[in-house]
């Protein structure tokens, strides 16, 4: 080491070698709000909400580990939807308080006719509960013929509803399921 | 760095308040009820957890009921009373790309910056007694990312990027509304606080009031009083008042008695 340094130089020459090196500590007092969404798993998905079928991505703090529960801290706007471009109305704004609502349905409820009250079900009930009536509905209405006596094998008595946030791929089995069993009537949100 | 900018060009915006939405959203504020007072508007005002409004100003055109649409949030001031005023270091920070933060850490609470903004946008908190307003996203832009209102609105009545940039497209659209009969159409960009960094497009440029914006606003000329002179005058005294005792001290000494019976007598205890 040098003889002739002094503690005042040496504390000189330290203070410019931090900086040199960036450790001034007045930015990092200024950085202080730190980004919410800068470890957040990020989820493509559609808003439920109307029918034009903005885009979104979900924001979710958890990395999947057996013992984490994942959270959504935030949802915006997609911009690689063509529909919006990363734009969202104030409804589909909102839906992180969707997401985490305490009052948000996560199972299935069943009010038996006459019953003033809802009663939770598990899905394989509701499930079995939603076929009997398909099943039976279907029975009492499948047309074979009409009147003139043309074959038609159709199902006016039941209706299919889509949505908007349905894929390409739930839309498919959707038409599978429909014509299976001979439905002709069809609605879709855009139009409710 | 270059300075950034909000642009707001009132004649598209459709009072859909999403950017309402997203703010809260993204600042992760609590859910209060808005109050009801027969417009059309969220709130009648900003609060410590709301720092974005959108105004629905109503006056008549042409006979019937209109909207001047306006978004009631800090305006980021090049000059910002409110950092004029604060008396504690560090609580308010203008950041170089222009953004006038508050650091909620080193706020007194004091409300100073509440009297020092001429545009009455910092509310006090009652339970954190520390002020709250717009950050511009500080958080956002800081990384690159455009503010939480700006992308969500979808009218794209609110843009954001270089103020230079920004302020031309101002002009453009301005010069644009005039051709197209709005001869009052202009920019709102006062200078009585060195220009903002949030700027309005407005239709009636010349009367800013009917947006509720004000026409000259100036910082208080009180606030650079006591910012200014009163306080190193008020220095000066203590130091003199300091250094009189000392050489008095010096010059005199202590009081000397000279018998017991000329000393006061103690008061009663």
């Amino acid at each position: 080491m040098d003889a002739t340094l002094t503690r005042r130089d040496l504390a000189k020459r330290a203070a410019l070698l931090t900086t040199a090196f960036g450790f001034d500590l007045r930015p990092a007092a200024a950085a202080a709000r730190e980004l919410k969404i800068a470890r957040t798993t990020q989820t493509h998905s559609v808003c439920p909400y109307c029918a034009v079928g903005c885009s979104v991505v979900i924001h979710t703090i958890g990395d999947r580990s057996k013992n984490v529960k994942p959270a959504v801290v935030h949802i915006e706007g997609d911009p690689e939807s063509p529909v919006s471009r990363g734009t969202l109305c104030p409804k589909g704004a909102s839906l992180k308080e969707f997401v985490n609502s305490d009052r948000r349905l996560t199972e299935p409820l069943y009010r038996a006719p006459g019953e003033s009250a809802w009663r939770r079900i598990s899905w394989d009930e509701a499930l079995n509960k939603m076929a009997r009536r398909i099943k039976d509905t279907r029975d009492r209405g499948f047309e074979t013929h009409d009147a003139q006596g043309r074959l038609v094998n159709r199902l006016t008595n039941t209706v299919l509803i889509g949505g908007c946030t349905d894929t390409n791929e739930v839309n498919f089995l959707l038409s599978k399921f429909r014509f299976g069993l001979g439905i002709l009537p069809y609605e879709n949100q855009s139009r409710l | 760095m270059t300075t950034v900018a909000k642009l707001i060009d009132t004649t598209l915006c459709i009072g859909c308040k999403a950017c309402e939405v997203a703010c809260q959203e993204w600042n992760d504020q609590e859910f209060t009820l808005g109050t009801f007072d027969g417009t059309y508007q969220t709130m009648p005002d900003l609060a410590p957890n709301f720092w974005n409004l959108i105004k629905f100003n109503e006056f008549e055109r042409d006979g019937q009921l209109s909207w001047l649409m306006s978004k009631y949030q800090c305006m980021h001031c090049a000059d910002p009373g409110c950092l004029r005023a604060c008396p504690a270091p560090g609580a308010i920070v203008q950041l170089k790309n222009g953004i006038v933060d508050f650091v909620h850490d080193n706020c007194i609470g004091c409300g100073y910056c509440i009297t020092g903004c001429p545009f009455d946008v910092p509310r006090l908190s009652p339970v954190s007694k520390k002020v709250y307003k717009c950050s511009l996203c500080s958080d956002r832009t800081s990384v690159g990312m455009t503010p939480a209102c700006i992308k969500t609105c979808p009218t794209s009545c609110l843009t954001f990027g270089a103020r230079d940039e920004l302020l031309r497209k101002a002009e453009i659209r301005a010069e644009t509304l005039r051709a197209d009969g709005d001869a009052d159409a202009g920019i709102y960009n006062p200078e009585g606080v060195g220009g903002t960094n949030v700027i309005y497009v407005l239709r009636e440029a010349s009367a800013p009031q009917k947006y509720g914006l004000p026409k000259d606003p100036t910082i208080p000329w009180t606030l650079s009083l006591w910012k200014g002179p009163v306080k190193w005058l008020g220095s000066l005294v203590l130091a003199g008042g300091i250094l009189g005792t000392f050489f008095h001290y010096i010059r005199f000494g202590p009081r000397e008695y000279k018998d017991e019976s000329d000393r006061p007598e103690n008061p009663a205890v």
